[in-house]
């Protein structure tokens, strides 16, 4: 049992909206019924945001990051072996320890294990399309899975979305709490997408673009992507001394 | 010699919308499969969870008054007592889950303990009973965040300091979940429009 008042949480750096996709984007038509048009209300951050849950390796499975086998009914799935790793990091570049990355992702023919998905490509059987880490001291996380299909998507008439993988990350607080995608390195369908188009500033679409890796490959085994996350740095200045007795 | 210290900052990675299939990653068995031993998020309380029993509800709407059916619902919060936890008490508090709507009804739900009051920031009072929301979907680009408060706090919510940096009294009615029953209440989220609920940014 951990109550959070023993340690002194810090305040989060504002977000910098402009590094981010405004609510609505019309190339992404989904958002424009879906993204408010009244402005944000600024919150400077009390106990509510600086706190979030941490998770332990206890709440995880041995093979929750290895999507190759931890759907595997009758052998293992078919598509491009790749090892997918990188580092959680803070604004000011520290390693973010001890924190639950979740990922998720079609099969090698774009298609997704959901019951709403209905594209012809067939699902795999031995292929769920989901996991999950904790990041090791240094901030490191990495799993193994198939490098995803593209697919179809009804937005404009022929949209496809790039190869992506769906990740999901928790920090410290639940301010920096942070859903994206990445992307894999030399994919000509990233430059014609709606949805890596939401975002402004092409710098910032650049940075969604896992690397290849052939470093961290396995030799006649597994190719490697290398994409590392950056989550909102805190503040140095403490706020929580005067909390008491308020 | 001066350095400014703002310099060397890393941008934060950019937010994506958490598209129509976020049940995979976050709540497989929605998705429609069993994969993990262990889902989590399915409670933030235990059994033996002190506190007054409670369950949390609502839909939230898009700008054309149409019920959103793939999102994906996060809560946090303090314990009765007003203390957040970062990891489970003794008596199964966690203080986080994660839900989605109903493919049918667009119906969200969670069952919780109501939260105790919880310090402001230095200076201010403390905050009435709330709970943090974050909600994703696809068409959602950047993650939500939202508060849940109380409609038999009046008194509290009166005085929070966070309903009053609310410029217009009508909006802050949008956070206010009102009580069906004992233990029972309901908080619609409108996206966009008339009603627009309050969003922040955190």
């Amino acid at each position: 049992m951990t109550a959070l008042r023993e340690f002194v949480p810090r305040e989060f750096v504002p977000r910098d909206r402009d590094q981010h996709p405004p609510a609505v984007t019309p190339i992404y038509k989904t958002s424009v019924l879906r993204g408010p048009h009244r402005p944000l209300i600024s919150l400077q951050n009390s106990l509510s945001e600086v706190t979030g849950p941490v998770f332990g390796h206890g709440d995880i499975g041995p093979l929750d990051n290895d999507l190759i086998l931890n759907y595997a009914k009758t052998g293992q799935p078919i598509g491009e072996r790749i090892i997918m790793h990188g580092r959680v990091l803070d604004g000011s570049g520290r390693p973010v320890p001890g924190v639950l990355v979740e990922f998720w992702q079609a099969n090698a023919g774009g298609r997704y294990r959901h019951r709403n998905d209905t594209y012809v490509a067939p699902v795999d059987p031995n292929f769920g399309g989901c996991g999950r880490t904790i990041t090791d001291a240094e901030g490191r996380y990495a799993f193994r899975t198939v490098k995803p299909g593209p697919y179809p998507y009804r937005n404009r008439g022929n949209d496809w979305r790039p190869a992506h993988i769906h990740f999901s990350v928790f920090g410290t607080g639940f301010a920096q709490r942070l859903i994206t995608q990445n992307y894999f390195e030399g994919d000509p369908l990233i430059g014609r997408d709606s949805i890596l188009g939401t975002i402004p500033d092409p710098a910032a679409r650049e940075r969604l673009v896992a690397k290849l890796d052939l470093e961290a490959a396995v030799p006649l085994d597994t190719l490697a992507y290398r994409w590392d996350i950056v989550l909102r740095g805190s503040r140095s200045t403490l706020f929580e001394n005067r909390l008491e007795g308020n | 010699m001066f350095t400014p210290n703002a310099l060397g900052y890393l941008a934060e990675t950019p937010s994506q919308t958490a598209g129509p299939y976020v049940h995979i990653g976050l709540i497989p068995k929605q998705a429609g499969f069993d994969i993990f031993a262990n889902n989590l998020g399915e409670s933030p309380i235990g059994a033996t969870t002190p506190g007054e029993r409670i369950r949390i509800e609502g839909r939230i709407f898009d700008g054309t008054g149409s019920p959103v059916r793939d999102a994906l619902v996060e809560s946090w919060q303090a314990d009765a007592a007003g203390l957040h936890h970062a990891t489970p008490t003794p008596d199964g508090f966690r203080g986080w889950a994660r839900t989605g709507t109903d493919f049918e009804s667009g119906l969200w739900s969670i069952e919780t303990v109501k939260p105790g009051r919880v310090p402001g920031r230095h200076g201010h009072k403390r905050m009435a009973p709330h709970i943090s929301l974050w909600i994703v979907a696809r068409g959602i680009n950047i993650g939500l965040s939202t508060r849940l408060y109380f409609a038999d706090e009046e008194a509290a919510n009166a005085e929070d300091p966070v309903l009053r940096i609310i410029e217009q009294p009508a909006r802050r009615q949008t956070l206010i979940a009102r009580r069906e029953a004992a233990g029972r209440y309901v908080l619609d989220i409108h996206l966009q429009g008339e009603n627009e609920t309050v969003f922040f940014d955190i």
